[in-house]
């Protein structure tokens, strides 16, 4: 204890690690709290304003009205595109995720691993930008898909997935299919990564033991290795459809021109000045992403982050 | 056994096509800065050329400021962010009390809302406060999903430091900024530096929150602004992909960085961004 002699107090935080962590804690949750929890409250508070239609100014009145117009048609449309369309790229990212995230976890050693794990964190920290221009130049009408289609022999088909009604358009970069596929590429990674998480920390004495037991290697996957790997295909859906949900990049580059509730809350908020619906409209995303953290904390998906 | 170590086929053709659909896209923008075809998207490209690169760098002024800009604004917010991220984690990782795990949520929540969410709220508190737009205001907004990468890689790391390590350095005689230099730092530092890595990356590349947290001058535009603008009103399309290529190789080398610092021991650098 000669020590605290010579530096009094130093040891004075180890006795009371409670201060300790007030004092740790503190500066960012103040940060947090001020500058993202407070910005997030005033923007709530907002959405109970209302706009008045014919003077253009904010009312600064209690009212309810400016969410009931969520539920006209061409609103509640908005919304309800949005989320089928996150919940279609977070399923669709899962299937493509997870035999990379498996074979990354079971298979892959050595440099092979470093090489899966750079192989996903590249694309991932890749510029989201970047992302989206590759994509535009892929699908663009005298792109690369268009060619390879034509190289072998499938226009046809090409055309006809076009010609679909609603999810079609006159080239990939202008229809649903083309916003889906870009979404789904740029957060892929997001969901490799915490499903490979998951999966590297189900125990190889598990899987041999469900193998010393009779199992067949279908009935080890689907009752050992598949429930193991869920809260980390949660924690990572959290990120695709939290992202989906909020974009509003995407569907202005490419797709068919239809809103999302990013594109609109950045059209309301700026040319139409209306705070009040745009800060409504982004309610709707923050109240879907909290059930949804509830029900992914529940299922342990924190602890596979 | 033995097929527990090897991969099926159809599995590995899975694996391997899901990688090529990451990185084949990446490929075509590289190939297309040499493309002689400016206008359009026409592949095969026509022709190839290099005179994009001198273009880019003898030609196009306004690729400049927005390059300085977002350094500047990357390494403010990550060292904003590595100062709190870690004190976070710290605070987090040793403590057990009512309310942690509502805390530990909170500092998750920046990155699990959607950024546009970030963005607009802060935005409409910048107009309540009547605080102009500026350099900082940007800073601002991407110093909060920073922190949250910092203290996502610290936190992991904090978890593994044994607290039984702490009170044998206390035990031995060292006193709390002893044991802080001597036990706590060299295990963390690499997850911290990796950490800050990430932030960097992340905060040099980001367009969502910038866009409702920038001004509209051109004073106040990030490269990636900068890019978007390019992607909307294109001029010269071969020269944003000569820019496109200078930001992967930004990003990638802090990235390939921060997985050599992280490697050690089971947790994974970037997971959960």
């Amino acid at each position: 204890m000669t020590a605290a002699v010579a530096r009094p107090g130093s040891d004075f935080f180890f006795r009371r690690p409670g201060l300790l962590t007030l004092i740790f804690l503190l500066p960012p949750l103040l940060w947090i709290g001020i500058v993202y929890l407070g910005s997030l409250f005033a923007l709530l508070l907002q959405s109970f304003y209302s706009l008045d239609e014919f003077s253009g100014l904010v009312l600064h009145e209690f009212t309810l009205s400016t969410y009931g117009h969520l539920l006209e048609y061409s609103n509640f449309a908005i919304l309800l595109r949005t989320v089928l369309m996150a919940a279609a790229v977070t399923i669709a990212s899962a299937i493509l995720a997870f035999p990379i995230a498996y074979y990354a976890a079971r298979y892959a050693r050595g440099w092979s691993k470093a090489l899966f794990y750079l192989a996903v964190m590249m694309p991932l920290w890749s510029s989201y930008l970047v992302k989206v221009y590759a994509w535009k130049l892929i699908l663009a009408k005298e792109g690369i898909v268009t060619w390879v289609a034509n190289q072998l022999y499938l226009g046809w088909l090409l055309d006809a997935v076009l010609a679909l009604p609603t999810v079609g358009g006159p080239s990939l970069s202008i229809s649903y299919i083309g916003t889906f596929i870009v979404f789904v590429y740029i957060w892929l990674p997001y969901m490799i990564l915490p499903t490979q998480a998951a999966l590297e920390r189900v125990p190889k004495t598990l899987i041999e033991a469900s193998a010393d037991l009779g199992a067949t290697p279908g009935q080890t996957f689907r009752t050992v290795i598949l429930p193991l790997a869920l809260p980390g295909i949660v924690a990572g859906s959290i990120f695709t459809f939290s992202l989906t949900l909020g974009d509003y990049i995407i569907p202005q580059i490419i797709g068919n021109s239809r809103p999302f509730i990013g594109s609109t809350v950045y059209a309301l908020q700026g040319t139409a000045g209306d705070i009040p619906l745009a800060a409504a409209f982004t309610v709707v995303p923050i109240v879907i992403m909290g059930i949804y953290l509830v029900v992914a904390r529940r299922m342990g998906a924190f602890d596979a982050l | 056994m033995h097929s527990e170590h090897r991969a099926g086929i159809p599995l590995t053709l899975a694996a391997i096509g899901g990688l090529l659909f990451l990185h084949i896209p990446l490929m075509l923008i590289i190939l297309y800065a040499f493309t002689t075809e400016e206008k359009s998207f026409q592949f095969p490209p026509p022709g190839y050329t290099t005179r994009w690169l001198s273009v880019a760098w003898y030609e196009r002024p306004d690729i400049w400021q927005p390059l300085y800009l977002s350094f500047k604004v990357a390494l403010i917010a990550t060292a904003i962010a590595l100062v709190f991220g870690t004190l976070a984690a710290a605070g987090l990782s040793r403590a057990k009390f009512f309310g942690k795990e509502s805390i530990s949520l909170l500092f998750i929540l920046p990155i699990a809302l959607p950024g546009i969410i970030t963005g607009i709220a802060l935005r409409s508190a910048f107009d309540i406060m009547g605080l102009p737009f500026s350099t900082w205001t940007i800073v601002l907004g991407h110093a909060t999903f920073c922190i949250v990468v910092v203290y996502n890689n610290a936190v992991a790391r904090f978890r593994r430091i044994s607290g039984s390590m702490v009170e044998a350095s206390m035990d031995l005689g060292a006193d709390g900024f002893q044991t802080f230099r001597h036990v706590i730092l060299p295990q963390i530092g690499s997850a911290l530096l990796a950490g800050g890595m990430l932030a960097f990356a992340l905060s040099f590349d980001e367009v969502i929150v910038t866009t409702f947290t920038a001004g509209t001058g051109v004073a106040s535009k990030t490269l990636p602004i900068w890019m978007l603008d390019e992607l909307i009103r294109p001029r010269q399309r071969p020269v944003t992909n000569v820019v496109a290529i200078f930001v992967m190789a930004v990003t990638f080398i802090p990235i390939v960085c921060a997985y050599y610092l992280t490697k050690d021991g089971e947790h994974t650098g970037g997971a959960g961004k």
